[in-house]
């Protein structure tokens, strides 16, 4: 801080901020901020690139096994776009003075989480399916609302990165598509995914509005914009009528148009099923994790000798200048 | 040669080579997920994405001369282990991240070279595919050869890994250099690169750049063969049977 800053009280500066967000400014690295809005910031920005690159296991698990050249390589794009959204936002989330080591070390201790929907196994092709159509989705109508988060570096991130969402989702619609107007068996493979993966992609949007731990400060300070029962609802409708077209159903008997609302009306959410998951006990946490962890520890090595190399390029440069 | 077995000879050479690009591809796809930083994980994945791309325009263009209604699929998925006709080199199973990155500076050397070659080809859909390969693998050859020398100055570590790397897939090398009776007569009819030739540079071109990476260049003494005859390591039965289960497990649908 300045002394010029020194010199105006906490309170000041922070209804200046407020004034600032309240005009729908961007806010900067360099500017002011409340040291709570950094914090939430960097748990939040690392919390999204930690589900990026996680998200890229179980999607990755089908790369080798991908039913056609032509779906391969449309799945390899797309797992390398997940890959690039993490570095987007690590290096956003970089501009609030976090480290990429630190972020990495907060996730493998535990202290930083992902997206708990990647705790799910991706265990058939239509799995890959159901995953760019629902769990892309999600992520869009989340991302598409966080495009006019306060942050400026986090709302480019997410321009840049929705631009790319729109392809991952028609994949997964296209590939729920064919199989649900393939054989009887692959149409009973693509229920099956969306058996599995509607709820969870419904809890993807985080706890009711009332239950949510950060919601009310972040909505005052706009780093979210739209509540997650708002961004559930909006979801529950696109995707309705998304299924009908294929002819696949919802697993979700409470079901049905609400007229008066005009929106969709669902049944309750497993909160049990979330927690549960939420804290390790899904089918895959374990396995996201330590294979995050091997493959850092494994490529150590690769690290070390880049930047030992580095350094000895440096000792000869000064070497020859000398 | 007459023009029917022209025909069917430029089918099987697009088939070899295709089958080089996919199972490379294959390989290097392998590490989605796994490098040992998130940017290189997206370097791999691209040039995994080049080589699964070369091998589609290849296996496309076989599948149009067979007319019989193949697809690149039928190529890349129904044919076992015996009917593959990639060098060994391309195969082996990734290794370390040495390993990968070693293998791919070989492979690079080569590709380029090769590429520029298919060029000069009788055939214009032949020469076409090298066009679009030669940009590729001038990016790719860049790079490997980059890991190359900051693996070899890096660490006692990288440089043993590197060393013993370049050391296991010395054998693998030669055969990339050998020409059987149909690459002959398609290399007397203008049509496929003589890669005999191609020997003396990329002799030059490894050593140099082992030399700087202050890697030593193994001795000649052993060789294996055999990928053109669908001869190979166990390695590849695993790799097929991943890459094929879909199309093994539910035959003839559409995904
Ligand atoms: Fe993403
Ligand atoms: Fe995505």
């Amino acid at each position: 801080m300045t002394t010029e800053h020194h010199e105006q009280d906490l309170a000041a500066l922070e209804q200046r901020f407020q004034a600032r967000i309240d005009a729908e400014e961007k806010i900067e690295p360099k500017d002011w901020m409340p040291e709570k809005y950094r914090q939430n910031l960097i748990r939040q920005i690392s919390q999204h690139a930690h589900s990026e690159v996680i998200g890229m296991q179980p999607e990755g698990n089908w790369i080798t096994r991908a039913p056609s050249l032509h779906r391969k390589c449309i799945l390899l794009a797309k797992v390398q776009d997940e890959g690039g959204h993490g570095l987007y936002l690590y290096s956003a989330a970089e501009t609030l003075g976090a480290s990429r080591e630190e972020m990495n070390q907060a996730l493998h201790d535990g202290r930083a989480k992902y997206a708990s929907i990647f705790n799910y196994p991706a265990l058939t092709w239509a799995d890959i399916g159901a995953i760019g159509w629902l769990v892309d989705g999600a992520a869009i109508v989340n991302q598409v609302s966080l495009q006019r988060t306060s942050y400026g570096p986090y709302a480019r991130g997410m321009v840049r990165i929705c631009k790319e969402e729109s392809f991952h989702q028609r994949q997964g619609y296209h590939i729920m598509m064919t199989l649900a107007r393939g054989t009887a068996e692959q149409k009973a493979m693509a229920q099956d995914s969306l058996n599995r993966f509607w709820w969870p992609s419904l809890m993807m949007f985080g706890p009711h509005d009332a239950e949510s731990a950060h919601s009310a400060q972040s909505m005052k300070w706009k780093i979210k914009r739209q509540s997650n029962d708002e961004l559930r609802q909006k979801f529950v409708d696109q995707s309705v009528k998304q299924a009908e077209v294929i002819g696949l159903s919802i697993p979700d008997p409470d079901l049905q148009w609400n007229e008066q609302r005009g929106h969709y009306d669902f049944g309750d959410i497993d909160w049990e099923e979330f927690n549960r998951v939420i804290n390790g006990d899904g089918p895959c946490n374990r396995q996201r994790l330590a294979h995050h962890v091997k493959a850092h520890e494994e490529g150590q090595w690769v690290r070390d000798a880049i930047s030992a190399h580095e350094a000895k390029k440096r000792q000869r440069n000064d070497r020859q200048a000398a | 040669m007459n023009a029917a077995n022209r025909h069917e000879a430029v089918l099987q050479y697009a088939v070899r080579l295709g089958d080089d690009a996919l199972v490379l591809g294959h390989r290097l796809s392998e590490w989605c997920s796994n490098a040992p930083f998130l940017e290189e994980d997206l370097a791999l994945t691209n040039v995994a994405l080049d080589y699964i791309g070369r091998a589609r325009m290849f296996y496309s263009y076989a599948a149009e001369l067979s007319g019989d209604g193949r697809s690149e699929d039928s190529f890349a998925y129904l044919r076992d282990c015996r009917e593959f006709t990639n060098l060994l080199l391309h195969e082996l199973p990734r290794g370390d991240f040495a390993f990968t990155m070693a293998r791919q500076y070989l492979v690079d050397e080569y590709a380029l070279a090769f590429m520029e070659a298919l060029l000069e080809s009788a055939d214009p859909q032949l020469a076409g595919i090298a066009a679009k390969a030669v940009k590729e693998s001038r990016y790719h050859l860049r790079r490997s050869r980059d890991w190359m020398l900051r693996l070899g100055d890096g660490t006692e570590e990288s440089h043993r890994r590197l060393q013993s790397a370049i050391d296991d897939l010395w054998g693998y090398t030669h055969e990339l250099f050998e020409l059987d009776e149909l690459e002959q007569e398609l290399v007397a009819a203008g049509i496929a690169v003589d890669s005999a030739a191609l020997r003396p540079a990329w002799d030059a071109a490894v050593r140099a750049t082992l030399d700087e990476a202050t890697i030593a260049v193994p001795a000649g003494d052993w060789s294996v063969r055999g990928g053109r005859q669908g001869i190979h390591t166990e390695s590849l039965g695993h790799l097929l049977s991943e890459l094929q289960f879909m199309q093994r497990a539910y035959p003839g649908l559409e995904w």
